[in-house]
């Protein structure tokens, strides 16, 4: 009964689009999207509370993408989804693989990717990291089976060091948060200023002393004290916070005692998405993306719907479902893709890291585009944001 | 159309026509970001008039007899009809959800709509004001170009990344040509017998035999100086004896000059910023360019292949039309 529904409904896409080949022949591309899910604190805002599909929507939108194209190339594509807690991880992963999933994207934390990536090592199965910025992933902890689609910290916070260079605002006052996150990020941050010709003038931690994100008329005491904690600073042109834990940042912007713009965790942004990005065609694809999800897009949506892309892509080009045939296509020299920031994207042999723009963005609209113009490379602009291949341990490509 | 068919119009306005005996057309931009339409005098390179022209105008045709000027108001989802003399809005034209780029049937009838939010191509009765036909296709249909006997269309789609054949007689895609990154533009040449498909974020130029369904050459660029990022071919032109190919290079802030039988590029030249769409008097002497990020119009001198003039226009200049004669 089950193989009736199917061949007729193929019957059916049949008759309303010329396809090239019968549709029984139709090459299957199945794609699994994995989120590993633990418990993290609530966001600093009530904005930010993340919906329960997030992620999976853009992989939905993709396969639509995806699917609209396959029927002009007589190829079908397949979604599987699946969420699972850290330790019943590697059973959900076996398990998408059993439904015919082998390009799979994570949703996932680096030391779970790690895992997972282990996991399927030697098996026939690509995995596409959406999520873990880490820079260890890119540098040091090579994962041979695993796509970079996330930016990494270091890509985000060169793009955010360009622009602060563009603007000569040159002297920094950082302020990072007690978390392990957050010190990754403000070591990112370091790395990117020292790169870009910035100087941080004083650096300060703001420790997380736990206790409730979120409280009735919290702003009153908030008031108080970021003025208390940011006074008698060196001069400085930017407050640059690193607060990935979301803890504080978010109080900074009109509390600091010096009139100063606030950058990074708050106020001016680097980051991959953003709801209110209209250049580049990228309306077309935020409308897409609401009407199918009922919401406002996030980048971690935008990075899956990014590897789900990719994979049509390379699967159109080569004629395959094949995870090798696909990774090779990808990494290869004719593989690109646009993605609605301006220029086409393509990824970093040596460490699999997709390079990309960076946007610059307050709450409401986008400030800026990095790379910045003016910052050259031999290679590609876009190898001005993040690790570049001298700096990092990965060699995939040799 | 002559200058001086509309001389009594610009009097009204109290404009006097500087050489009514000479041949000079009519030149319509659409200003994307002003909502409105700057009229320039291809004789004098004169900004003549501004119109306003609906939320967000962009793609821009005009009626074979020079009687009816089609305008996308892409936010207002329809195309607005306007008397090319009076500027008055005559009647819209249904238009399917945010249209871009149009194209004119060779006979004047239909006219063919992409609609970038829904996938399809809309076919619409100019006449009877109606809709004829919904053809689905790829992913962001953009750029639209017509076959000189009229029997094909082709849709470009920018996240398929296809050129699909599409017949005017059945609505059926017969054909679909990959090509590389968000395709942007289709353009015939006089003889129907190549058609030029530029790839935005690609940085190519395919040129495609339609007969085959294949590509036979991928034109690149290279401008000294220039990030190769940033050469990205939009708006393409062909002279009618098929010998010159213009290609807008975007961000590029250049016109590639390409020769129509070597595809060789053989010359770059320098416009205003954000070169995007362009269009030939119908005598082929002058080509005018929307340059977005300059708010401005270069004018083309195609013997010569100089650029003469920039004139200043409306807010992000997006498309542009020249009046038959």
């Amino acid at each position: 009964m089950r193989i009736w529904v199917a061949r007729c409904l193929a019957a059916l896409a049949a008759l309303s689009v010329p396809v090239m080949s019968h549709a029984a022949d139709k090459q299957v591309i199945t794609v699994g999207v994995l989120k590993v899910e633990r418990e993290t604190p609530l966001p600093i805002s009530r904005l930010d509370l993340p919906p329960a599909d997030l992620g999976f929507q853009g992989a939905r939108l993709a396969t639509e993408e995806n699917l609209t194209t396959g029927r002009f190339t007589g190829q079908d594509y397949q979604l599987e989804e699946a969420t699972a807690p850290p330790d019943e991880s590697m059973a959900a992963l076996d398990a998408l693989i059993e439904n015919g999933a082998r390009l799979i994207v994570t949703l996932a934390q680096a030391e779970d990717l790690v895992a997972l990536s282990q996991h399927v090592a030697g098996r026939d199965v690509l995995l596409f990291n959406a999520q873990a910025e880490d820079d260890a992933l890119r540098t040091e902890t090579c994962l041979a089976n695993v796509l970079h689609i996330a930016p990494s910290r270091a890509q985000k916070a060169d793009g955010l060091a360009q622009f602060l260079a563009f603007k000569k605002w040159r002297e920094v006052f950082l302020i990072s948060g007690s978390h392990p996150q957050d010190e990754l990020w403000a070591e990112a941050l370091r790395r990117s200023s020292k790169k870009f010709g910035l100087k941080i003038v004083e650096e300060r931690v703001y420790e997380d002393t736990g206790g409730a994100r979120r409280s009735d008329t919290g702003h009153v005491q908030v008031q108080k004290q970021m003025p208390i904690f940011t006074q008698r600073a060196p001069d400085h042109d930017v407050l640059v916070a690193a607060d990935e834990a979301d803890v504080f940042a978010a109080y900074l912007p009109y509390h600091t005692t010096d009139p100063r713009p606030v950058a990074g965790s708050a106020g001016l942004r680097p980051i991959g998405w953003h709801p209110a990005n209209e250049a580049w065609g990228a309306t077309q694809f935020q409308r897409r993306f609401e009407k199918l999800a009922q919401r406002r897009v996030r980048s971690l949506d935008y990075q899956v719907w990014l590897a789900a892309r990719a994979v049509g892509e390379a699967a159109t080009r080569v004629k395959s479902s094949e995870p090798q045939a696909i990774k090779d296509y990808i990494l290869g020299p004719d593989f690109e893709l646009g993605v609605f920031k301006g220029t086409k994207v393509t990824f970093r042999p040596w460490n699999q890291q997709l390079r990309q723009p960076v946007l610059l963005a307050n709450d409401r609209m986008i400030v800026s585009v990095s790379p910045q113009t003016g910052f050259l490379h031999r290679v590609s602009l876009l190898d001005t944001l993040g690790f570049d291949e001298p700096e990092s341990t990965c060699a995939f490509h040799k | 159309m002559r200058l001086s068919q509309v001389t009594p119009a610009l009097v009204a306005l109290g404009i006097m026509a500087t050489a009514p005996d000479a041949w000079a057309y009519k030149v319509y931009v659409t200003n994307e970001k002003g909502n409105d339409i700057t009229v320039i005098d291809s004789e004098t390179l004169e900004v003549i008039d501004t119109f306003k022209a609906g939320q967000r105008p962009r793609g821009i045709t005009i009626s074979k007899d020079g009687k009816e000027l089609y305008v996308c108001a892409s936010d207002d989802d329809i195309v607005n009809v306007f008397d090319p003399v009076t500027y008055k809005r005559l009647h819209t034209l249904p238009s399917g959800p945010d249209p871009e780029l149009f194209v004119l049937h060779p006979s004047g009838n239909p006219l063919y709509i992409a609609n970038e939010d829904d996938n399809i191509v809309t076919v619409v009765d100019v006449k009877k004001k109606s809709v004829l036909a919904e053809v689905p296709v790829g992913v962001e249909p953009e750029g639209m170009g017509v076959s000189p006997d009229g029997k094909i269309v082709v849709n470009t789609s920018e996240t398929t990344n296809m050129a699909h054949f599409i017949n005017t007689e059945t609505f059926e895609i017969d054909t679909n040509v990959l090509v590389d990154q968000r395709p942007r533009f289709a353009q015939f040449t006089a003889d129907g017998k190549l058609l030029y498909v530029s790839a935005e974020i690609g940085g190519t130029v395919a040129v495609i035999d339609p007969a085959a369904g294949e590509i036979i050459k991928k034109i690149e660029f290279a401008v000294r100086g220039i990030v190769p990022e940033a050469l990205q071919p939009v708006g393409v032109r062909v002279t009618k004896d098929g010998k010159k190919v213009f290609v807008a290079l975007g961000p590029a802030n250049r016109v590639a000059v390409i020769n129509g039988e070597t595809f060789e590029v053989e010359k770059y030249l320098l416009v205003g910023q954000r070169v995007w769409q362009m269009a030939f008097t119908p005598d082929e002497k002058l080509l005018f360019t929307t340059n977005g990020n300059s708010n401005d119009v270069s004018v083309i001198d195609v013997e010569t292949l100089k650029v003469i003039k920039s004139i200043p226009v409306g807010e992000q200049p997006w498309g542009v039309v020249v009046a038959p004669e």
